[in-house]
Formats: structure tokens, C-alpha cells, sequence
């Protein structure tokens, strides 16, 4: 079924009764040509594009709940392409580019926004580094424009210029930056996979991986054997878990991220914008309510849930940067286990089992690079090359010294 | 309307205030709903995406509809809840998300336009053309959307924030909170009691009946009387316990100050962290909706909050009130209704055996089947059997029965359990260690009950003390609860669930039509339960409605996750402490003061303060002045504090051997008397810091670290000892704040430096020495980072200030004087000293050209790592020196001179760079492919953001001075 | 979240730096492979369950904790310090 203003019209004048399910419910089939582990944004965009780009469409996702119930479900939905170190900047880059085309490629309205994005800077030093990570941005293609204090003002009048901790000395203006509606992203990558004959399959966890003399063969869920020419691990969140069943220990520590949001509020703020100081980042949704967040709980976790000292760090430099939103009030606060990587980017590879892809790793970065994630685990399954954007996202990298350290803060999971 | 003789109220303090511009009275004691409801104000907002009229609901923080602006005088506040404001003299209040008149709201037009705006309609239009989206359709949308409106100006109101600490917290003040509370406090435990209503008792309050032989009202008043009285209990009403979070840390939120006109000083909240031993949670029960066609009309409310307007404000909200209940126990509202004088007009109950029985006219085995009216109910269909008919009413007390108040239980991912005999979830025990559900919130109904439990939680605790007490649980009414649920009315039209987001039966259904059939999907997909009620009035019929239109049960259905906090947080309160300068603690240097004196703008450096340039008259720039100093120092002599490295005396037998261990050079082999430039990895290689440690005595050295790494390296060393050497005879501690410390630098340093010592010294380069200096022992390095003769002097913190200004003053006679941070860049830039500019954390001693100061003779932290093959070779960029004739900047990136610019085509970039009046020459530090075999090579340097594309000539990073000659001298 | 830090007692999350899983305790010997070193500073077990870690307390006696705990309830288990743990 093909969605459009007038369908809706349509629709809505007969009752609503004839929208069909947005994917149908299949029983898993005995064997597939491959496997996806893990019915998230990633997974599910890496078996919509197997089948797009690839034409390989007998293909199952396992997902152990609902589709879309990680991190894409609970994130604050920052799309953005202003990364600095060459083998991040070309695939967020792709990833941006994938972003603009989404909705008419998947006839489903992800409601992304290029709003811009604003990452402020308090000291010459700060602005030093956010030129540089501009200028690597322009050299990439993408766009950066630097503005000084007083260009701040006009596009976030409602910043406390005065009397701040840390004064505003200017910001990196990234028109392009935005946001989107993150289950929108995961149902419409699942509508688009489904449509081209992907089973996802929920409720169905992965309880084994089985392998023969090396070479993968299928997977054991809780709804029975399924068996597999190719199997791809996508479920950040639980990384350590999955890749453990074939054997592999990864350079993962799981760490919680907590996100805020508010009652619904009038428009006020237009941007994204993050404050360089304090780890606080804000945007207003559709909807109304202002999605905010900040610095891991800083713990490894599982709990998906966190605790009040980065709750309050959080409000308190919101408070020091735009205190205008002193009385919006949180409505809900959760949090999202997170695959914090030893330099802060992620793995998309191959494995030291034959068929085994590995696709982890992303911090608290992931949403972003949901297509291009897809786009290049896909075309890293099926062609068993790495993409050309993702080449540099290798698993043996931190073995070797080949780091992708934006941070610049080392070996620390924690500290990207 | 008000009626005589019933209500809390205090009658004799009339209260005036203002909604929607329009002035009314109430009395101390209403919140802004009951003083509404008595003025039979019944239109007080419209709903989120509908635009439909509506009214109060509840009478608690549970309230979807009555969502209103307070406007105090310098700021307004949305979306408070009528049902919990509680009105003062002067209180101005609005409606809000309406365009137009509260009336007349243009919106409305979407109730007409609600065929096409069914669940998740967005998702499958406004994608054509692709530009609309931003420019059009998102605009329209989100002015649409939203509830009320920030002002947009600074939030000046006070906020504060709180620890406190206690044995047993009770939140909730019911029957079950009371008795825990009295229990817990009479044994002498350290008690806090949370109320989030301004008085205690809970439902009490609303309710008659008789606990121990007198009306309940009598007996809460005794027991408040004791805990008042009682010096280890703590009475906390109008907090709200939001949040339960890891060993026994709670958070709450006092409102205490907004039942009162503003005024300075007075704390508008403060948000509370409680630390509990144990916890009771007697939060009681919240009565749930029914759905039925058009049941979200102003004057159609739950059957409690209709009794508690009655019994606590004297307001009853309609003149022909009906009853719509599924439970015994929402007769006592119709009846004490009748017993005020009110007319009930029916009840109708759909349990086909009920009781039909009353004074008034009771409808058995019946239903509500839809209303009308439009900006007030004026009547409602009923349906009994095949019949169906009319009775008029305007006001509609109705009951679905009731949800147990669980959601602190399941804060910590805890899932709650379905009972089939309450048709609703109870706590799952042991979800949140140390926390116990009593009464209703564990499904406890009676008032019996909630006495036993909340007394057998509290005995637990008390025991759990060690201590003893002895408490009798006073006799109270124990009738069964007994229903029959009733989620949704069969019907056509649209019953909602959600009022607060407009979700009606239809949207659940569409969403299971549409595949979305985990309960989150349906929730996300409709956005069912996400307003800001969060679903306390709809989640659980939404739940059930949903299991029907999916053929399964509501427990194999499951729930979505309640989440902190439980009402809504303002960000100010939470965030209490941070506005302004209150973000971060700030950290000032013994020469503020005096630096301040002289004009210096002192400008953050991490946490500290330091001055940015000392400006003379005449000079209308920093460079001016930068330009100047850079000079005097070069060819006089300059004073700068340099107190923010952090500084670390180092003592023991193995101290030498440590410095070995955490430095990549040797220390240990150093003289007595002498300073080392050191080099310190992180364990993976790269470098972690750098700075110059003094060998002060055979065991004791003193380090100092950079500015910006002086805790993380304290942290560092702490860790290499305690984990890998805990053996060894070393002891550390910080001293940066102990000693102040200040570069003495230029041709004149030594003449200065001897002019204020007692008995002057002769020190080498690298050289240090203890010195009395005016009565006080200090210590005199001989260290530069000017690339000039250089010292540094330090003396204890106390004489910082005294002894700054007297250098300054000895430097002005010698033609020298105080500098800034940007001079004393431009210094180091010249003689190709790094900074954290460029060890940056991505950077290798062999980046920088120092992998020769990582010891082959010994092990260091950092050693092996560095060994790997990615930190090595041509492929990585090394740090060089640029120079050129044009302003350049740090940022930038170099290219190959006449090739394209872009990604693959990058060289490296630039770290630092300034205009050096000492080479006459702009210079610059970056870092450049394979750069130490590029020197005298041109790059070309390009910043697109500040417009700049310069040819530069790769040089040596030390510009000034190579080989040393003036710092020996 | 609170510690039991064995010199200063029950404590607030607030005082105290998180590092890392114990891993950091364990460090090769000098010339050992680099794939050790690969093991030491980046792979970890992760588990979703009992997990040791090291915390540091900060703003409080600057001494460094081994805490044993559960990464999927937040349950501590025990805490001792790093300088006298038993294994």
C-alpha cells in the first residue's frame, strides 16, 4: 500500500477500514540465505538495503521483542555530519545524504528536519577545535559556517549571554544538522524491507550461533533452529552478549545514556544546540516537548535506567546555558544501554568465523547512522567487500593502533 | 456551585483571583479547579490535537485536561495543573493551547478534520514535494501542537535543592501512610513523611466514615497531632515523591512557594534527594475513565474527584449530577451527594448484578452510551438492553474502577503484576529494594486494609531497626471491592482513553489493524499515554482495549514502562544551583585581585581564571598589548602566575623508581637540586601530559603537571600506585593550591630575582633551590617556558598576592611588568613548547618528535602500547613549525600547494598559532604528514570558515633561540 | 546510587570517578604480545550480571575501590580497595 495525502483523505472518508498492516507476521522459515540479529534500526535498515541494493531478499530478522524497541526507540534523535577524522567524516557524510532521500525512498514520513545545528563554544581554544572540525566538515563536503558571539545571539536570542558560567564566545552553525522522528525510522525501514519480502520475525531471541569448522551455519532462537548462508550481529546494546555465543570478546563496555523530555510546550526553540561546557544538547519535537540530554551515567550497565546525579548535571547546565526553560517541566526520563567503543567509533566487519558480520559498537551516536550503517553492512554482507565509506571501521583496529579517536580521551570506554 | 457546611475550606479567608482575564473568589484551601468548579466554571482548556473543549477530570496531579498558564509578574508558567494550584490572593491564571478565545478556539476545525487525523496520519503524508516539509507542513504543525507557552525570558525565580537522610520514608498520607508513619515514628525511627496535597489524610479527606469509633477527619487530626509533636518524624506536605533510584535514593519535589504570592527569596520549589533506610509507598489508588462516545466533555468527571470537590471544597460541580460506576463503593458518592441536597439524577451501573437499591433511580446492567452538549455535558444517552435513552445531567461522575498507584515500584525496571480480581496491576514485591506497597497502591481497597498493610510495612522496617513498638490498628470499614471491569462502551463513535493526547478507542484499533500490536508500538504509534498524565488515566484501559482488538489477554499483553519522574519536574528545580555562575565552581589565583587592578581581563582557563592581557593606555587591542609584552619579555623582563599547573609532592624510598614507572624518562638517576622535563603516557600510548618534575631530597620530588591535567594525572598516579605498585615505599599528595608560583622570565630575570632574595643564589639551568624571601622559605626554579633565562618562584599561598605585587613592581623599574596568557602563547609558540593545543590525546611521542625520551632501558606505563603500528610511520602527521607573512589561524588545514581541497587530499591542520613580533613573522605549530621530512617544504593553509588560504613554509617548531644559548646563559 | 567505600563508608555516587572493569588491574608483563596488550586495554567480557569494576574516591580519600556488582540491578555486592584486594 502506497501512503500519500490523498490516500489518507481516502481513507479517512470510508472509515479508516482499509490500511493494511505495515508488515505482515511470519513464522520462521527453516533457512535463509541470511540472518540479521537484532530488529533495530540498524538491523532493520541492513536487511532493507540487502534487499534493495542487493537484491537479496530471503532474509530473516530476529528480533527477542518489538521492532525498533533499542536505542532507536529511545534516543533523542540528533541527525547530524560534523565529524572530524577521515573514516568518520565520509560515512556520516554518506549517512546524511541517505537521510535526505529517506522519506521518498521509503514512502514513509521520517519526519527529518534540517533545522540546524548549533555546538557552542566558551573559550579560543574550544573555537580552535570546532574550526578545525568545520573545516574538515567543508572538506568533506558537507557544510559548517563559524559564528561568533553575536551571530549566536541571532539565531539563540534566548541564551543567557551575560551572566553564564562559561560565556558564550560563538558556535559552529551546521545548517544540514537536525532531527527526525526515530520510530518513524525503524517502521519505515521495516514497512520497506517487508514490502520486498524480508521476514522480521519479533519475539524471537537468539539463543545460540551455530558453526561449523569456522564457517557459520544458522542460529538457535527461541523459536527454533533457523539455518543461514550469512548471519549479522546488530544489536548494540547487547553486542557482548550475542558476539560471546561465537566465542568473541569484544572491545565493548555497555554504558547507560540518559535522555529527558518535557511536557508539550508552544515552539521555542528551533535548533539543535549543545553546549560545549556542560554536555547538554536540546531540541524541540514536533510534538512540542524539548528532548534533552547529556553525559553518560558514566557506570557499566545494563539497566536502561539511571540515576540522579547526571540527571541533575544535566538541568543544571540547561540552567546556566538557556535558563528561558526553567519551567518546562521533565515529563519522563529514561535511559539507553549504549556500545561504548575504546575510541568512540564503531565495528562494521567481518569476523573470525566465515559468514559472521559484526556490526556494533556505535556509542551514543547510532541514530544518525542508521542508513549508512545499513546501507554498509549490507553492502559488506553481500559482497563480502567493506564499503568505501566504512573502510576504516575494523574491528582490529585498537589491536593495531589504527584509531578513530574524535574525543581524543583513549582506551576509557566511558570517555567517548 | 458552593455548598454550605461541607469542605475544608476556610470561609473566612475569601481569596480573589483571575482566570482568562475575568476575576473570581474562592477561599483559602480551594485549588484553582474547586474555586472554578465553584464558580461553575466548567470550560477550562481545550485538548491537544482536537482542540476539543474540556474540563476538570480529577481533583489531583493525575489531571489531563485542566492545564493552564500561571502569569506571575516577571514570568509565566505552562501547564500547571488547576486540580493541584491552590489559589492566593492575586493568583492570575489563563487557558492555553487555543487560538482564539478559550470559546471560540479556531482549532476546533480539527475535531471536523478527524477522520483524516487518525493514529500515526503523519506518518504517511506531507512527503511531496520534499522542500514543504521544512517550509510549510513542519511550521503548521508544530505551532499546532504543543500546550502551553514559555515566555521566553530568563527564569529569575529561586530554586534550591536538598539532601536529606532518614530510617523510614512514607509517601503518601492516606490511611496506610498515617499508620506507618505514627508506627514507624512511635518507635523512635528517623521518619520522613511525603504528602503531596497541602494537608495530610489523602483520600480522608474526601471520604466520611469512621476509623477507631471517630469520623475519620477526627482521627487523621489526632494522628497529625502526634507526628507533629514527635521530634524524630518529619512532616513534608505539598512533596511529591518522583523518582526511585539506586540504595534507597528517592527524589521529591516540594512546591514551596507557589501556593503563595512571590516575593524575594522565597523558593519557588526545591527538589529533594532522600536517602531512606526503608521506604512505604502508600500512594493509594488513581479511579480510571470509562470510554464511551464523546466522554471527554467539560462536566463529565471520576466519580472520587466529584466526591472529593463535595467533601474537601464544598463545590459541587452540577445541579443534576448522574453516576456511571462499576463499583460498590462509587455509590457512596452519588449518596453523600443526596445527603448535601443535591439531586442525583440516575445511577447507572453495568454490572448486571448490582444492587438497585438508592435514593434516586438506578439503572442495573446499563451503560453510558454517549453525550452531548458542546462546551458543557447537558445530557447523556443511556443504553439498557436494546433500549436506548436520554437523561439529562451536567454532570457525570464516573468510575471504571481503580488503578493501584505503582509507578515508583517500577522506576527500577520492575514490572507489575496483573490481579484479576482488581482488574489492574499491583506492585510486583521487591522491585525497589527496601521499598514496600501498602493500601492501594497494593491493592489493599478497604480502609481496613490500608491500615493493616501500611502498619505491617512499618512494623517490617521498625524491626528491621532493631528497634520495638507497639501500635493497634484502630477498626475501620473493610468492605469487599468488587467490580466488574469495563474498559470501553460498545459504540460507533469516538470514546477516548487519552485525554490529554486525544487518543480514543478507534486509535488503538487502527494501530492493531496496522501491525503495530506490541503495546509499545500501539503506545508510540497513537501516542497513547504520552501526554503529560503519561497514561495514569488511560494506560490500562488502552491495554485492555488493545488485548481485545488482538485476541490475546491483558498480561500477555504487557505494559509500557513508567518512567521518572512521577509528575512532572520543572527543569529550574532539578536544576536548582546551576543558573549563572552557579555551574561550575571558580577557581582564582592569588593575583586576581591585583591583576584585576591593572585592567587585565581574566578570561577561563578549566575551572581558574586567568588574565588574558595586562593593557597599558594608549593601547586599543590585545595584540597591542600582547605584541608589547611578548617584547618585554624577550629584552627586559616579565612576571606571570603560572600557580594553575598542578603541582605533586612526591616523598619516599621509591619515589625515584615510581617517576620511573610513570614517566617514559628517567628520574630516579636525577641530582638533588635538580628539574627534568617529563614526558607521561596514557596506558595506550599516547601522551597523557607533560611538565618538568625537581628532585627536592633523595626520597621527595615535586611534580607539576599542566593546567588542564593536573586532577587526571593526581588520578593517574594514584592508580598506577595503588594498583600496581601498592608495595612501594611512595606517598603523594597535590599541593597545587598550597604553594603560589610565578615565572620570572627575560635578559633580566636573574638581576630581579637577586634583588629580592635574602641571600641570592647562583642555579643552573634546570636547577632548583630552597630560598628565604622576606622572612619566608619558598623555593626558586630555574625553568623557562618563554625560551628566555627563566624562573619560577614559589612561595606558600598566603603570600601570593604580596609577593606578585612586589615582582611587578621590581620588574616596572627594570623597563619589564606582568603578562597575560596571550603573550605568554606567543612565547611558547616561538620557541615550540606544547600545550594541550596539541597533545590533544590523539598524539604519540613519536608525533612530536620525542619517541627518543621513551627509555629502552625500562618499563613505563605506555610503552608497549605505543609500540603498535598505526602510532608509527609516515602516515601519521607530525608535528612541524609554519611560518609565513600572512595571518593564519589554528583550525585551519594544509594541503599540498596546487592541489584540490578537500578530504583525501588533507595534510594536517594547524594546533596554535600568532603573530610573533620576536621573528616578525606569523607562525604557527600543526600537525603535517610525514612533516619532519617536510621541513622547508611549502603548504598551502586553508580555512574556509574564516576565509583564509595561505602559503606557509614548513620550518622547526623552535623558531627562537634553537639552540638554547639563552636559556643557559 | 550509593558505595560503601571501606574507609569512608556509605556514600554518594557523587564522590566517586568510574574507570573501568578490573581488567585495568591486570597488566602484561613488560614484552609481552601486543595482543595481550589488546586484551588488557580494549576487549572486556562485559557481562549483563556481576561485574568488578574500579572506581575511584575522588572526593573522598583518593583511594581506588574494586566493587563487585551486578551491571543489570545496580545490587552492590562488596567493595575493597585496590591496594590490599585479595586476588
Amino acid at each position: 500500500m502506497r501512503y500519500s495525502g490523498l490516500k489518507v483523505i481516502t481513507e479517512g472518508l470510508f472509515g479508516n477500514k482499509g490500511w493494511t498492516p505495515a508488515w505482515r507476521d511470519p513464522a520462521p522459515k527453516a533457512e535463509y540465505d541470511v540472518v540479521i540479529i537484532g530488529g533495530g534500526g540498524h538491523g532493520l535498515a541492513t536487511a532493507y538495503y540487502l534487499a534493495k541494493n542487493h537484491g537479496i531478499t530471503n532474509v530473516a530478522v530476529l528480533e527477542k521483542g518489538y521492532l525498533g524497541g533499542g536505542n532507536v526507540g529511545r534516543n533523542t534523535t540528533i541527525v547530524r555530519a560534523n565529524y572530524m577524522i577521515p573514516g568518520n567524516t565520509e560515512f556520516y557524510s554518506h549517512s546524511m545524504k541517505l537521510w535526505e532521500g529517506m522519506e521518498a525512498d521509503l514512502n514513509y514520513n521520517v519526519m527529518h528536519s534540517q533545522r540546524g545545528l548549533i555546538n557552542l563554544f566558551h573559550s579560543d581554544g574550544q573555537r580552535d577545535y570546532w574550526v578545525r572540525r568545520g573545516n574538515a566538515m567543508i572538506n568533506q563536503g558537507d557544510d559548517a559556517i563559524l559564528l561568533e558571539r553575536e551571530g549566536v545571539r541571532e539565531h539563540l536570542p534566548y541564551l543567557d549571554f551575560e551572566n553564564t558560567r562559561f560565556p558564550i564566545y560563538g558556535g559552529l552553525l551546521h545548517p544540514r544538522g537536525g532531527s527526525a522522528r526515530h520510530d518513524a525510522v525503524a517502521w519505515g525501514y521495516a514497512r520497506g524491507a517487508d514490502k520486498r519480502g524480508v521476514d522480521l520475525i519479533q519475539n524471537c531471541e537468539v539463543t545460540g550461533i551455530d558453526i561449523e569448522n569456522g564457517v557459520v551455519r544458522g542460529v538457535q532462537t527461541t523459536r527454533g533452529a533457523i539455518r543461514a548462508k550469512k548471519v549479522g550481529i546488530i544489536v548494540a546494546g547487547r553486542s557482548s552478549q550475542v558476539a560471546a555465543m561465537a566465542g568473541m570478546r569484544l572491545p565493548i563496555e555497555s554504558h547507560i545514556l540518559q535522555a529527558f523530555v518535557t511536557e508539550g510546550l508552544k515552539p521555542v526553540i528551533n535548533h539543535v544546540v549543545s553546549f560545549g561546557m556542560g554536555h547538554f544538547y536540546i531540541s524541540q519535537s514536533d510534538k512540542g516537548g524539548l528532548v534533552f540530554g547529556g553525559d553518560l551515567d558514566f557506570y557499566a550497565s545494563y539497566a536502561a535506567r539511571g540515576n540522579l546525579p547526571m540527571v541533575e548535571h544535566v538541568m543544571e547546565a540547561g540552567m546556566t546555558l538557556m535558563p528561558m526553560i526553567g519551567r518546562a517541566k521533565v515529563l519522563r526520563s529514561w535511559g539507553g544501554i549504549m556500545d561504548m567503543s575504546p575510541d568512540g567509533s564503531p565495528v562494521i566487519d567481518k569476523t573470525h568465523v566465515e559468514g559472521l558480520f559484526l556490526d556494533c559498537g556505535w556509542n551514543y551516536g547510532g541514530f544518525k547512522a542508521v542508513p549508512a550503517s545499513g546501507w554498509c553492512m549490507a553492502h559488506l554482507m553481500a559482497t563480502g567487500n567493506h564499503h568505501e565509506v566504512a573502510a576504516k571501521f575494523r574491528l582490529d583496529r585498537f589491536a593495531t593502533g589504527h584509531l578513530l579517536d574524535e574525543e581524543g580521551t583513549g582506551s576509557q570506554h566511558n570517555l567517548h | 456551585m458552593r455548598i454550605d457546611g461541607k469542605g475544608l475550606i476556610d470561609r473566612t479567608k475569601p481569596v480573589r483571583f483571575r482566570f482568562d482575564g475575568k476575576d473570581y473568589a474562592g477561599y483559602k484551601g480551594d485549588t484553582l479547579a474547586s474555586a472554578l468548579l465553584a464558580n461553575d466554571v466548567r470550560l477550562v482548556g481545550r485538548s491537544f490535537k482536537y482542540h476539543r473543549p474540556r474540563g476538570v477530570l480529577t481533583a489531583g496531579s493525575e489531571e489531563p485536561n485542566a492545564l493552564v498558564e500561571v502569569v506571575g509578574p516577571s514570568n509565566q508558567t505552562p501547564n500547571v495543573r488547576a486540580t493541584m494550584q491552590e489559589v492566593f490572593e492575586g493568583l492570575v491564571a489563563q487557558s492555553q493551547n487555543r487560538l482564539g478565545s478559550l470559546r471560540f478556539d479556531l482549532l476546533a476545525v480539527n475535531d471536523y478534520l478527524s477522520p483524516f487525523l487518525s493514529a500515526g496520519f503523519y506518518y504517511k503524508t506531507f512527503m511531496w514535494p520534499r522542500a514543504f516539509w521544512e517550509g510549510l507542513y513542519e511550521p503548521i504543525i508544530r505551532r499546532a501542537a504543543g500546550l502551553g507557552s514559555l515566555s521566553g525570558k530568563h527564569d529569575e525565580g529561586t530554586y534550591e535543592k536538598a539532601f536529606a537522610f532518614c530510617d523510614v520514608l512514607v509517601i503518601g498520607s492516606g490511611p496506610s501512610g498515617l499508620i506507618a508513619a505514627l508506627t514507624a515514628g512511635r518507635a523512635g525511627a528517623d521518619v520522613i513523611l511525603c504528602e503531596e496535597s497541602h494537608a495530610l489524610g489523602g483520600r480522608l479527606l474526601s471520604a466520611g466514615g469512621t476509623i477507631g469509633g471517630v469520623p475519620a477527619g477526627e482521627w487523621v487530626a489526632q494522628v497529625v497531632a502526634e507526628l507533629q509533636a514527635l521530634p524524630n518524624v518529619r512532616i513534608m506536605p505539598r512533596t511529591t515523591v518522583t523518582g526511585a533510584y539506586d540504595h534507597g535514593t528517592y527524589g521529591a519535589l516540594e512546591r514551596v512557594g507557589l501556593h503563595k504570592p512571590a516575593r524575594p527569596n522565597l523558593p519557588r520549589e526545591c527538589f529533594w534527594r532522600i536517602v531512606a533506610k526503608h521506604a512505604v509507598l502508600a500512594s493509594g489508588a488513581l479511579e480510571r475513565p470509562v470510554a464511551f462516545e464523546n466522554n471527554d466533555r467539560p462536566g463529565i468527571m471520576m466519580a472520587s474527584a466529584v466526591r472529593t470537590y463535595l467533601n474537601r471544597y464544598g463545590v459541587v460541580p452540577g445541579k443534576r449530577v448522574t453516576l456511571f460506576a462499576n463499583t460498590d463503593a462509587a455509590r457512596a458518592t452519588a449518596r453523600e451527594l443526596m445527603a448535601a441536597g443535591v439531586t442525583v439524577a440516575a445511577i447507572i451501573d453495568p454490572r448486571p448484578d448490582a444492587s438497585g437499591v438508592e435514593e434516586c433511580p438506578v439503572h442495573v446492567g446499563a451503560e453510558v452510551v454517549g453525550s452531548r452538549g458542546r462546551l458543557g455535558l447537558s445530557g447523556i444517552q443511556v443504553r439498557k438492553g436494546s433500549e436506548v435513552f436520554e437523561i439529562e445531567t451536567d454532570c457525570l461522575a464516573m468510575s471504571g474502577g481503580w488503578n493501584p498507584t505503582i509507578h515508583l515500584t517500577c522506576h527500577m525496571n520492575g514490572r507489575p503484576r496483573w490481579d484479576e480480581d482488581l482488574a489492574a496491576f499491583v506492585p510486583m514485591e521487591g522491585a525497589v529494594q527496601g521499598l514496600l506497597a501498602v493500601g492501594a497502591a497494593n491493592g489493599s481497597m478497604s480502609t481496613h486494609g490500608a491500615l493493616a498493610t501500611g502498619h505491617a510495612a512499618a512494623m517490617k522496617a521498625v524491626e528491621a531497626l532493631g528497634r520495638k513498638v507497639s501500635v493497634a490498628v484502630p477498626e475501620a470499614e473493610d468492605m469487599p471491592y468488587r467490580l466488574k471491569a469495563l474498559w470501553a462502551v460498545e459504540g460507533k463513535g469516538r470514546a477516548w482513553l487519552d485525554f490529554a493526547n486525544d487518543v480514543t478507542t478507534k486509535d488503538v484499533k487502527l494501530a492493531a489493524q496496522e501491525g503495530y500490536r506490541s503495546v509499545e508500538h500501539m503506545k508510540r504509534y497513537t501516542t497513547q499515554g504520552m501526554a503529560p498524565d503519561q497514561g495514569k488515566n488511560s494506560n490500562v484501559a488502552a491495554l485492555a482495549v488493545l488485548a481485545d482488538a488482538t485476541g490475546r489477554g491483558i498480561p500477555e499483553t504487557g505494559v509500557t514502562t513508567f518512567r521518572p519522574p512521577y509528575v512532572p519536574v520543572s527543569i529550574a528545580a532539578m536544576g536548582a544551583g546551576g543558573r549563572g555562575e552557579g555551574f561550575a565552581p571558580q577557581r582564582f589565583l592569588t593575583s586576581d585581585q591585583a591583576s584585576r587592578d591593572r585592567h587585565a581581563p581574566m578570561i577561563e582557563a578549566g575551572l581558574w581564571y586567568r588574565p588574558s592581557y595586562f593593557p597599558k593606555p594608549g593601547e586599543a587591542t590585545w595584540r597591542e598589548a600582547c605584541d608589547r609584552e611578548v617584547t618585554m619579555v624577550r629584552q627586559a623582563v616579565g612576571i606571570a602566575d603560572v600557580s594553575t599547573l598542578g603541582k605533586i609532592d612526591i616523598q619516599g624510598k621509591d619515589a625515584g623508581r615510581f617517576l620511573d614507572f610513570v614517566y617514559t624518562n628517567t628520574f630516579s638517576t636525577l641530582p638533588v637540586g635538580r628539574v627534568r622535563y617529563g614526558l607521561m603516557l596514557r596506558e595506550d600510548g599516547l601522551v597523557l601530559d607533560d611538565g618538568t618534575s625537581a628532585r627536592l631530597g633523595e626520597n621527595h620530588y615535586l611534580m607539576t603537571t599542566t593546567t588542564a591535567a593536573a586532577g587526571l594525572v593526581m588520578r593517574h598516579l594514584d592508580f598506577v600506585h595503588q594498583a600496581f605498585c601498592a608495595d612501594w615505599q611512595v606517598r603523594f599528595i597535590s599541593v597545587t593550591e598550597s604553594w603560589a608560583q610565578f615565572a620570572v622570565a627575560g635578559p633580566k630575570a636573574r638581576a630581579l630575582v637577586n634583588s629580592f632574595l635574602e641571600s641570592p643564589v647562583e642555579l643552573p639551568f634546570m636547577g632548583v633551590a630552597p630560598v628565604r624571601i622576606g622572612g619566608v622559605d619558598g623555593r626558586l626554579f630555574r625553568i623557562s617556558f618563554s625560551g628566555e633565562e627563566g624562573y619560577e618562584i614559589a612561595v606558600p599561598t598566603r603570600y601570593g598576592e604580596a609577593l606578585f605585587r612586589d615582582l611587578v613592581a621590581r620588574a616596572e623599574t627594570m623597563g619589564g611588568g606582568p603578562y597575560g596568557m596571550e603573550a605568554l602563547n606567543v612565547l611558547r609558540i616561538e620557541k615550540g613548547f606544547i600545550t594541550h593545543a596539541e597533545i590533544h590525546g590523539r598524539i604519540s611521542a613519536y608525533d612530536i618528535g620525542m619517541e627518543k625520551m621513551v627509555s629502552a632501558k625500562k618499563d613505563c606505563i605506555g610503552k608497549a602500547a605505543a609500540t603498535r603500528p598505526g602510532l608509527w610511520g609516515p602516515e601519521r602527521e607530525q608535528l612541524v613549525g609554519l611560518k609565513t607573512h600572512a595571518p593564519i589561524s589554528s583550525g585551519a588545514h594544509l594541503f599540498v600547494p596546487g592541489t584540490e581541497v578537500h578530504r583525501e587530499t588533507d595534510q594536517g591542520y594547524v594546533t596554535s598559532v600568532g603573530w610573533s613580533p620576536t621573528v616578525g613573522a606569523w607562525l604557527g605549530l600543526g600537525f603535517l604528514k610525514d612533516g619532519r621530512a617536510r621541513i622547508g617544504e611549502k603548504v598551502r593553509l586553508v580555512d574556509h570558515l574564516r576565509g583564509l588560504d595561505v602559503i606557509c613554509e614548513v620550518c622547526h617548531p623552535v623558531f627562537h633561540d634553537p639552540e638554547g644559548e639563552k636559556l643557559r646563559a | 546510587m550509593r558505595l560503601t567505600c571501606p574507609l569512608c563508608g556509605d556514600r554518594d555516587r557523587r564522590e566517586f570517578y568510574y574507570y573501568g572493569a578490573e581488567d585495568y588491574l591486570h597488566r602484561p608483563a613488560e614484552g609481552a604480545p601486543l595482543a595481550e596488550w589488546d586484551n588488557y586495554l580494549h576487549l572486556r567480557d562485559n557481562p549483563a550480571g556481576v561485574l568488578r569494576d574500579l572506581w575511584y574516591h575522588e572526593a573522598g580519600c583518593a583511594q581506588w575501590l574494586l566493587v563487585t556488582r551486578n551491571t543489570v540491578t545496580h545490587e552492590i555486592l562488596g567493595t575493597e580497595l585496590v591496594a590490599e584486594r585479595k586476588a
